[in-house]
Order: structure tokens, then sequence, then C-alpha cells
């Protein structure tokens, strides 16, 4: 088994001390039918107390692989540990050190939430004493106390979403699958769902493994990002070496007049990688340090009597990276009719 | 506050945080709660017994009430125009027609125990839908995700439909009782055989049902099915009308429908009927019947689940 290395974010995200693999993927293949290849041949490592942020377009292989790893779903080929337990031989050993957030809304409508957490523990058989005391806990984690005693058809999508990620924790899980968590909620309680998540992260020191729609948050939450693409991972990397690998930053330059083609001469300036003509006018500039070298660009161009008629800034985000890697925009895609209907299930029930 | 301070009896942390030591080992942990979670939509919400019980309810009062067969030959209700027929006898000859088809002198109490298997198959034929449900909303991926074994979850629903179906009856019974059902061949132990051949039917029904439904992710579907083999099932058995009057192919479906073996124990233990076969060999053909689709069931479970 993995054991487990006490360290903080910082340590962490500097890579200062040696990480501990708390799950090994390896050529993990899922075939259905016989020919459609949903997952094909995945291999990476999720290293202890991460936040791992799982990327791509619907049907590209995301939920086939979680549901492989939390031993839903046989693998046609490959393997995977979690926890130091193989998903195939000793499926029930990794069910017990994870926890699992569907995308869906899985509680009990006609329960209270609090029966609902204790139906968890049930069904993880921790004794009665013992889930008791963790159920308070929890709760309270959530600051669903007070509601707790009430019906969750009386819920809003928000308490729902924390009444499941307390549900997900209940056996304080080691690695924790959040799938969507955030899926249909607005913007504020997105940002308190994600605050209960980090919260629940410190004080129980697990690793998350999570898939997102929102590029946003992947970005300012996870340590590391796979995007996968037709069953393939196609880039992982921490945010920030994912951003980096586009080239830096983009400026866009307008200038008047726009008879000479100006790309020799910004190409000199210093940090600029790559400049493009796009119009007769205008100039698109792939450049390290972009803030620094906009101006450097603006008065190389005055010294020799052209005048910069507009300027724009971008930095590379990860839509940007998302965008390069897979070929589309993570907003406008479709995935399969029945995938496709649950979402719009969970996005309504969240919106209540 | 730390992991190791709220979860006693957990090693600490720098091993195994999960407190997988403490999570029980046994097989059967998951069941009751399971099944308990089942009930407790049921008996939480007394909308959906009254609902379920409205229907055979109805049966009985206008089946039983309505198709009064007694009626038809006493009191009047014939005559033979030129042969005065003393009244007596009439009904003399009426009471033995109806025992020798009903095997009872009211068709009230003969159907009153149709519709005990009636109530049961109903139930047991729904017990499918949850699955269904559970399938759709992802609660039964967030079930699987944990260590609770795979034939749990099949059993607790056939578990849970059981419990509902042999409730249901007994209020079904009850009723019957109230409405002027015969009680007269009554006893405690004749009851509980009763209710134990019931409870026998229903675990063999509600494993076929759930095992309609393992794969089905369509309620619609299932709601087919129910009703397609709904009234079929009930009609070709002999809760509703004595085989013995039935077209021969329909008696041979008779024959091996197990509606009829748990209403052929009911009319011999309720009513003190004559039976179509013995009590040993009903409840025999029950027992097999249960056991082997209920173990087909968790087989099946075992292998759809885990796809």
């Amino acid at each position: 088994m993995v054991v487990e290395v006490e360290m903080n974010n910082k340590e962490k995200s500097e890579g200062k001390i040696e990480k501990q693999t708390i799950m090994q993927i390896r050529s993990l293949k899922k075939v259905f039918n016989g020919t459609v290849v949903a997952v094909d041949g995945v291999a990476f490592d999720v290293y202890e107390g991460e936040i791992f942020g799982f990327l791509g377009p619907n049907g590209a292989g995301k939920t086939t692989t979680i549901s492989m790893l939390t031993t839903l779903l046989r693998p046609t080929s490959g393997s995977a540990t979690v926890c130091g337990f193989d998903i195939m031989k000793e499926p029930n050993e990794v069910r017990k050190r994870i926890g699992v957030v569907p995308q869906e809304y899985t509680a009990d409508e006609d329960l209270t939430g609090y029966e609902n957490i204790m139906f968890c523990a049930d069904l993880y058989g921790i004794p009665r004493k013992i889930s008791r005391e963790r159920a308070d806990e929890l709760l309270k984690l959530v600051e669903l106390e007070a509601a707790k005693d009430r019906k969750v058809e009386t819920y809003s999508g928000g308490m729902r979403r924390r009444l499941e990620l307390a549900c997900g924790l209940i056996n304080h899980p080691r690695v924790l699958f959040l799938d969507e968590p955030t899926l249909g909620l607005d913007v504020q309680t997105r940002a308190a769902v994600w605050q209960y998540i980090r919260r629940l992260k410190d004080e129980y020191g697990m690793t998350l493994f999570l898939t997102t729609h929102y590029l946003e948050e992947a970005d300012s939450l996870c340590d590391r990002i796979a995007i996968i693409d037709h069953g393939k991972i196609v880039k992982i990397g921490s945010p920030k070496e994912l951003k980096d690998s586009l080239g830096g930053d983009i400026i866009e330059l307008g200038v008047q007049g726009g008879d000479d083609d100006l790309v020799p001469l910004i190409a000199e300036v210093q940090h600029v990688k790559d400049v493009k003509r796009v119009s007769s006018s205008e100039y698109r500039i792939k450049s390290e340090l972009g803030d620094v070298t906009a101006p450097m660009v603006i008065d190389a161009l005055r010294s020799k009597g052209y005048r910069v008629s507009r300027i724009s800034l971008t930095r590379p985000s990860l839509d940007q990276v998302y965008l390069e890697l897979t070929g589309k925009s993570i907003r406008e895609e479709n995935g399969d009719r029945a995938q496709v209907m649950r979402q719009r299930m969970t996005m309504r029930r969240a919106r209540r | 506050m730390t992991a190791e301070t709220i979860s006693p009896g957990t090693v600490p942390a720098g091993q195994d945080r999960s407190n997988s030591t403490i999570i029980s080992s046994s097989p059967y942990h998951g069941l009751w709660a399971l099944t308990n979670r089942e009930l407790k939509k049921w008996y939480k919400n007394p909308v959906i017994l009254l609902l379920s019980l409205i229907q055979p309810v109805l049966w009985l009062g206008l089946f039983g009430k309505a198709m009064n067969f007694g009626a038809v030959f006493t009191d009047g209700a014939f005559n033979i125009p030129g042969l005065n027929i003393p009244k007596e006898i009439i009904n003399q000859l009426g009471n033995m027609l109806m025992l020798n088809v009903f095997g009872t002198s009211d068709y009230f109490s003969f159907l009153a125990v149709g519709m005990l298997s009636f109530i049961v198959i109903f139930t047991a034929m729904f017990s499918g839908m949850s699955i269904v449900w559970d399938r759709r909303l992802g609660t039964l991926n967030k079930v699987m995700s944990t260590p609770v074994a795979r034939g749990s979850i099949v059993m607790s629903k056939i578990l849970s439909s059981v419990i509902r179906s042999v409730v249901q009856a007994a209020i079904i019974l009850l009723l019957a009782v109230l409405f002027g059902m015969s009680t007269s061949s009554m006893t405690v132990l004749g009851v509980l055989g009763a209710f134990f051949s019931l409870a026998l039917l229903s675990f063999g029904f509600s494993s076929i049902f759930l095992m309609l439904a393992l794969r089905s992710t369509n309620q619609n579907t299932q709601m087919a099915i129910v009703n397609l083999l709904n009234l079929p099932l009930l009609f070709g058995s002999n809760a509703l009308f004595p085989a013995s009057f039935m077209p021969e192919w329909l008696q041979a479906f008779v024959k091996v429908n197990p509606i009829s073996y748990a209403t052929d124990i009911g009319r011999q233990l309720l009513l003190g009927s004559g039976g179509m076969a013995s009590l040993a060999f009903d409840f025999a053909y029950l027992a097999a019947f249960a056991a082997v689709f209920s173990a087909v069931g968790i087989v099946l479970s075992w292998r759809l689940l885990t796809k």
C-alpha cells in the first residue's frame, strides 16, 4: 500500500517533495459491443493529495474512465490500481476507500437529508455509533445542519450538491471522485461548492479526481489536468504548463495606413516568437511576457513612423489550450442523446 | 479538527485514513439499509399505500358483489314455466351449484382469495420499476460504487416487494372480511400458511420482474411489459374463475401459473374448499418457483450489473 506523506500545498506545487502515487492507470481500454472504443489505452498517475482534473469533450471517454476507476465498469484490457488495490482483482477494497459524487442528484427526494446520509453510511457498513458522529460532523461542514430533517425535495440545487458531497465523504475516502460537481449551478453557488470542496479536502487530506465543464474552475483549482479526446490522453500537466505549451501571450494589433508589410519589423522585437499578418493592417503576435512586449512593439513601430490604432493582449487560457488540442470549444459540444438528457435532468433539478 | 479525532477506531494518519478497518465485512451489511429505503418511501407516503389498495378493493366490490353468481340461482331468479318448482329446492340447487363450481357458496369469498394473489402480482410487477428509476437517477451507480454486495442490491428490491405485498394482502383480507367474506373456516394457522404462500409467490414474481428491468433504462418499456403480462397472468389462473370450466389449452396454462397454486392454498386454508392439488404439492411448487427465480435473479444481477 502507498504510504501517505503529509505535504502542504506549497511544497507540493513546487514539487520539492517526492510525490506518492495513489492511482496508477496503465493502458486502460474499454470497448463497448466489440466495436465502440470509448477509452483507448490511457495511462497516467495521480498523486496523493492533489486535485486532478479530467477534461474532454462529451464522448471523449471521461465518464467511462471514471466508471472504470470507481469499479462500475470492467476494463476490456489494461490495468489500474487505486490506493494500491487492483480495480479488477479487488474491487471491494477499492470501493471501501473511495468516495463518489456523481453528476446526477442521487439523494432520495422522499427522505430527509439526514436519512440520506445515514443510508450512505449503512451502505459502507459503518457502525451506527460512528456514522451518527460523522453524519453530524459532515452536515455541519457543508452547512446543512438546519435543513437535515427536511425532505430533500425541498432543497435547492446548491444544497443538494452539498448533500451529495457529504454522502460521498461518509467513509472518509482517500480518493474522492467528482463528476461535474457544479453542473447547472449558478456562478455564486458554484463558487460556494468549490469552497466546500476545498475545505473538505483540507480537512480530510484526500486526493480529488474531478471532471468539469468549467475550464476557469479547472484552471484555478486543479494541481494537474489531463485532457482526453477520442479515448486518448492528449495532454497532461499543471494548468500553467498547459497554457505555456501554447507558446505565450497573443497580441493583436491594428496599424494605421497599412500598405507596408511590417512583419519583419515586429519580428525583431525582443520576446516576439511569431508574427502573422491577418489582414492588410492587422497583425497577430505570439510572444512571451506579452505585457512587457506590447509597449516595446508600439515603440518600435512609432520609431519608424507607424501609428498603432488598436491593440489587445490575450493571456492564454485553458479554453484556448482545450480548443487547440481537441479542435472544439467546450461550450459548443453535444454528447449522445442519453447523456444530454441526463445532464439536462440534473440541470433542471439544480435550478429549483 | 483532524480526521483522527473525529473517527475513533481509526488507524492514525500516515497509514490508512479511509477507516477501511471499521467497515463491516459482512456481505449483508447493506441489505437492510437498501430494503428499508424502499419501504420508507412506501410507509411514509400513505397516499401511495392507499392508491395501491384501491384497485383490488374496486375489483372486490365490482366483481365480487356485482357478479353475484349466487343470486342467479336462488330466490326465484329463475323458474321453468309449467313446472312449479318450490323456492327451497331452487335455493338448494343454487347452493349446490355454487359449491360445485366455486367450492364455496358465495362468489365474494371465492374472489377475495383471488384478490390476495392479485395484489401480490401487482406489487411485484412494479418492483422492477424502482430499479429502472434508480438507474435513471444515477442512484444505482452510486450504490454500486460502495462495497455493498451486488446480490444485496437485487435482494433488497425483492425483499421490500415481498414485505409490501404481504402487508397489502393483509389489509385486503381484513377489508374483505368486513365486506362479508366467510370466516367460518379460518384458523390462525391457516391464515399464516396462506400468507406464507403469498410471500413465496411474491418472491418469485418480484425476481422475474426485476430481471426484466435489470438492463432497462426506460420506464415506458417496463410499463408496457407490465401491462402486457398483467391480465393474461390473472385471467389465466384460478383467481377469478375456477379452472375446471376453462378450455383445455387454458387449463394447461393455469396448471403452470404459480398464481393458481397460491390461490389454491388460500382457498383450502381460508375457505376450506376442495383444492386443485394437495397442499403439500402447492407449497412445493411455489417454493421451487421462488427459489429458482430468485437464484436466477441474483446470478443475473451479478453478471448484468458488472458490465
